[in-house]
């Protein structure tokens, strides 16, 4: 591969592009971010007619931020989705952890079980678990929320820490047992620190789940306990005000911090390996 | 970041981190025991349940015409006949799904390749790129779509500028519902196409060119059935989700494009027919099932055979 006649070379720089993949990727990159920027720009807008523009004006964030009914909301979202993220990362943990000393047989059975959300169709377990909860008398609010919230995190949350523990370098075990420490003092002075940043691409993705879901929240959320997305879709479905392109972009840039934050901490896993 | 879970296990307990034991997986297992299997269970209960004659919920007597009433309608003159309202409706969810597998296929394909043979650092903006929309909600990705196909919107305008006389409705039809769900499912894709083709040794299609193969043969004898692995992830995660879409054909189809979650989610709320809605729920889960295991059995095969 090193030397290359000099005629040939120039057939070798484009050999691996295909036609037409080129302008193909374009097409798709933009098709991607049309419609997000669309909302964005829209959000800026003064005029109530949001596809015709007339001039910049932050109006409708002032809007958004003085609708008591979305701040209690947002408010919501954020009890359910750093309680959900708590609990599903210490889950996750715990999983993750007892997976590794499993038998062939038995991981495979846990990781259908603890994968189950990814399969089941979310409008099959959202009704379930409002039958479930009607059944057993969990009333419809926050705690519910947080137990069906904190299920699907789990397999989420799972995704970067067993990514981690996996690619751990063993030999700091050894090294600590050999200098005489006792199980426990490996876990908490070796094995969690080691497994800090995958604990916090994992929260991080959970709770980035857990404040963009929609259908369970939309079945089992109570009167009193509406989160944001559930909110967010009576408001296009009863009023279509340009309100909801600055909630949008508000969530967007939400979801785009938490993601840039796991992205970073998962690659700096990844560069550690 | 695909959706994989099935990382390399280790097996290997001599110098296992510290302080962990199997057991340790019990606990969060009997949660999602609890939160997921106990659900379904109930979902299959009520399914055989009767409805009671004023309200929502169930009545606790056995009844199980549910599954016959999605194919057979009971006339309100006492006659029975052959119902294809709900027929259309899971004819729909496959017809919906399965084009939006094949478009984004189509489209996925060449951006997971392209992203692939781009130079290191700028692969991982890109993939940043595509990841982005994969974890923003669907809901304000699909609310973006209804923005966009508006007909007071960008397109409209299009179609008038260039000289488009008729009435430009895409919105509320099954067209949007189509391209809505291709939009929130093409980077789900995308990602596994693009893991593949990471890893795809470029030299192997150099190979093929110095041996005088074409442009479309090499990528369609060499370079496709080395990325097939991720082209059978990539199908797995739009097709199977996109059967039980619930957001876009509720959003862009304007309640006349349903699907089967549509019609689960009225009979929860409207309708109040919980157990007809539970019938439904357990005929998506079968067909969930169903296509899981032919995918994952296409994939067995595929490795099989080239082993």
């Amino acid at each position: 591969m090193t030397t290359v006649i000099a005629p040939r070379r120039k057939r070798l720089v484009n050999l691996r592009n295909f036609p037409f993949f080129t302008s193909i990727s374009y097409f798709v990159f933009f098709i991607l971010y049309v419609p997000l920027a669309l909302v964005i720009a829209y959000s800026f807008n003064e005029n109530r007619t949001a596809q015709i523009w007339t001039k910049f004006s932050t109006r409708w964030y002032t809007d958004v931020f003085h609708n008591t009914d979305v701040v209690r909301s947002l408010k919501n979202s954020l009890i359910v989705g750093s309680a959900a993220t708590v609990l599903s990362t210490i889950l996750a943990i715990a999983a993750a952890l007892g997976l590794l000393r499993m038998g062939r047989k038995g991981s495979t059975f846990a990781i259908g079980l603890l994968g189950a959300p990814l399969i089941i169709p979310e409008i099959v377990s959202a009704v379930g678990t409002l039958g479930f909860f009607l059944f057993v008398g969990i009333p419809l609010g926050h705690f519910g929320l947080i137990l069906a919230h904190t299920a699907f995190c789990v397999p989420f949350a799972m995704l970067p820490i067993r990514a981690r523990l996996v690619a751990l370098d063993r030999s700091s075990f050894e090294a600590a047992a050999d200098l005489g420490a006792n199980e426990w003092k490996i876990f908490t002075w070796i094995t969690m620190p080691l497994l800090a940043p995958g604990i916090m691409a994992g929260a991080l993705l959970a709770f980035a789940i857990s404040l963009d879901d929609f259908i369970t929240s939309f079945f089992i959320a109570g009167p009193g306990s509406t989160t944001l997305p559930v909110y967010i879709f009576g408001m296009i479905r009863s009023n279509v005000t340009p309100a909801i392109n600055a909630l949008s972009t508000l969530l967007l840039l939400v979801s785009g911090l938490t993601l840039i934050l796991s992205y970073t901490l998962s690659s700096r896993t990844q560069d550690r390996k | 970041m695909t959706l994989d879970l099935s990382l390399p296990t280790t097996h290997d307990d001599s110098q296992a981190p510290g302080k962990t034991s199997k057991w340790l997986a019990v606990v969060p297992m009997a949660f999602l025991s609890m939160t997921v299997a106990i659900p379904l269970i109930i979902i299959f209960v009520y399914s055989f349940l009767a409805r009671p004659s004023l309200g929502a919920g169930v009545v606790w007597k056995f009844d199980p015409t549910h599954y016959v009433k999605i194919f057979i309608q009971d006339r309100l003159d006492g006659t029975r006949s052959f119902d294809t309202r709900y027929l259309k409706v899971i004819w729909n969810s496959f017809l919906y799904s399965g084009i939006t597998t094949i478009a984004t296929l189509v489209l996925a394909i060449p951006v997971a390749l392209w992203i692939a043979t781009r130079d290191p650092r700028k692969r991982v903006l890109l993939v940043f790129l595509v990841t982005l929309p994969f974890w923003t909600s669907i809901l304000i990705r699909t609310y973006a779509i209804t923005e966009l196909l508006d007909e007071k919107g960008v397109l409209g305008k299009i179609a008038t500028a260039v000289g488009y006389n008729g009435h430009f409705q895409i919105l509320y039809t099954p067209t949007a519902t189509i391209l809505g769900l291709i939009y929130t499912f093409l980077p789900f894709m995308i990602l596994p196409i693009y893991s593949s083709a990471e890893r795809f040794d470029f030299r192997f299609a150099e190979a093929g060119y110095d041996l005088g193969a074409r442009k479309m043969t090499v990528l369609f004898r060499i370079v496709l059935p080395q990325i097939a692995p991720g082209v059978m992830a990539g199908v797995a995660l739009v097709f199977i989700p996109g059967l039980g879409s619930f957001l876009q054909p509720d959003m862009l189809g304007g309640g006349k494009t349903n699907m089967i979650a549509n019609v689960v989610a009225n009979n929860y709320g409207q309708a109040r027919n919980w157990p007809f809605g539970s019938a439904l729920s357990v005929l998506l889960c079968v067909i969930t099932l169903i296509a899981t295991l032919m995918l994952s059995v296409a994939a067995r095969k595929r490795k099989a055979s080239r082993s």
